[in-house]
């Protein structure tokens, strides 16, 4: 490089506009930590803990239940539990799993926040939280699927599950056909954030 | 104890009392069959300013999305399921 050439000025992060929320957030950690309540070592590791979860731990569950029956049947029942046999601690909350079938398509949503299944997802979409998608998903799934590009039959029951309590869903979707000669790590590669939250299905091009 | 089984009809309190409530406000009044008990968790609504919260059960509640919005788009088979905590629910006949 040679030469002087000017740089835009970029803001550092402590020039950009802090919302209330954002304020309020610190102002609460803060005081957490000065009254020894949590150590800010606590904040750091649980931080950590939720940006290291992502959407391919779902997945890998999910495709260990195509590849496993009986698997499958122990993740209808306890979610946490079947995570852990593959080595996963998606945290305390309760997790349910709610399958697709021929005749029943499954979408998520927390009309009153944002619940959703961090500890198998990571952390939620921009969209899952937006008014939009929360106030329509609920009275016209079919209309917002259709804007997803996921068009559902009139003899196939659309389900949402609306999670404002103590428990959080993940969508089991229907194996692709053509997939049978498939890896578990291929077909996971197909499960896709969305197709668990249940605003896409997985697709599979032999082609 | 639960007050509720499995198949029951039950219709959701149509109560609107101010702060935090856990059954969305579209379910308020309508009518539908639960699917699945869960809990006893300590009532969130509760928790949510600063109590306990006494620990009691939590229906997963399916409705006729027909029986939610009167306008409803969708197939007739379309269902819609909630977590809902007992204090809401009474019992009720499907109409």
């Amino acid at each position: 490089m040679s030469g002087h050439h000017p740089h835009p000025r970029q803001p550092d992060s402590e020039d950009l506009t802090w919302s209330r929320e954002r304020l309020m957030a610190a102002a609460v950690e803060a005081l957490l930590v000065e009254k020894r309540v949590v150590t800010s070592g606590d904040v750091a590791r649980a931080l950590d803990y939720w940006a290291s979860r992502t959407p391919a731990d779902g997945a890998r569950l999910i495709a260990r239940c195509w590849t496993d029956e009986t698997f499958a049947a122990r993740v209808m029942r306890s979610v946490n539990k079947a995570a852990g046999e593959l080595g996963m601690d998606i945290g305390p909350t309760r997790v349910v799993a709610v399958a697709n079938a021929p005749t029943l398509h499954n979408v998520l949503v927390c009309t009153l926040c944002s619940c959703y299944p961090i500890g198998l997802l990571g952390d939620s979409p921009g969209w899952y939280k937006s008014r939009a998608y929360r106030s329509r998903v609920v009275r016209e799934p079919r209309a917002v699927l259709a804007e997803f590009g996921v068009r559902i039959p009139d003899d196939v029951e659309v389900r949402v599950h609306d999670s404002t309590a103590d428990l959080r869903y993940i969508v089991v979707p229907m194996r692709p056909a053509g997939t049978e000669d498939l890896t578990e790590k291929e077909l996971a590669g197909l499960v896709t954030r969305d197709c668990m939250i249940g605003t896409a299905v997985p697709s599979y091009d032999a082609g | 104890m639960n007050r509720y089984r499995n198949g029951d009809t039950v219709v959701v309190r149509a109560h609107f009392p101010p702060g935090h409530a856990r059954a969305p406000y579209y379910t308020r009044g309508h009518a539908g069959e639960v699917v699945r008990i869960t809990g006893p968790f300590p009532n969130a609504e509760e928790r949510a300013y600063g109590r306990d919260g006494d620990r009691e059960p939590l229906y997963r509640v399916r409705f006729r999305q027909r029986d939610l919005w009167p306008n409803y788009p969708g197939s007739a088979r379309d269902t819609l399921v909630v977590d809902i905590y007992e204090h809401w629910l009474e019992p009720g006949s499907r109409q």
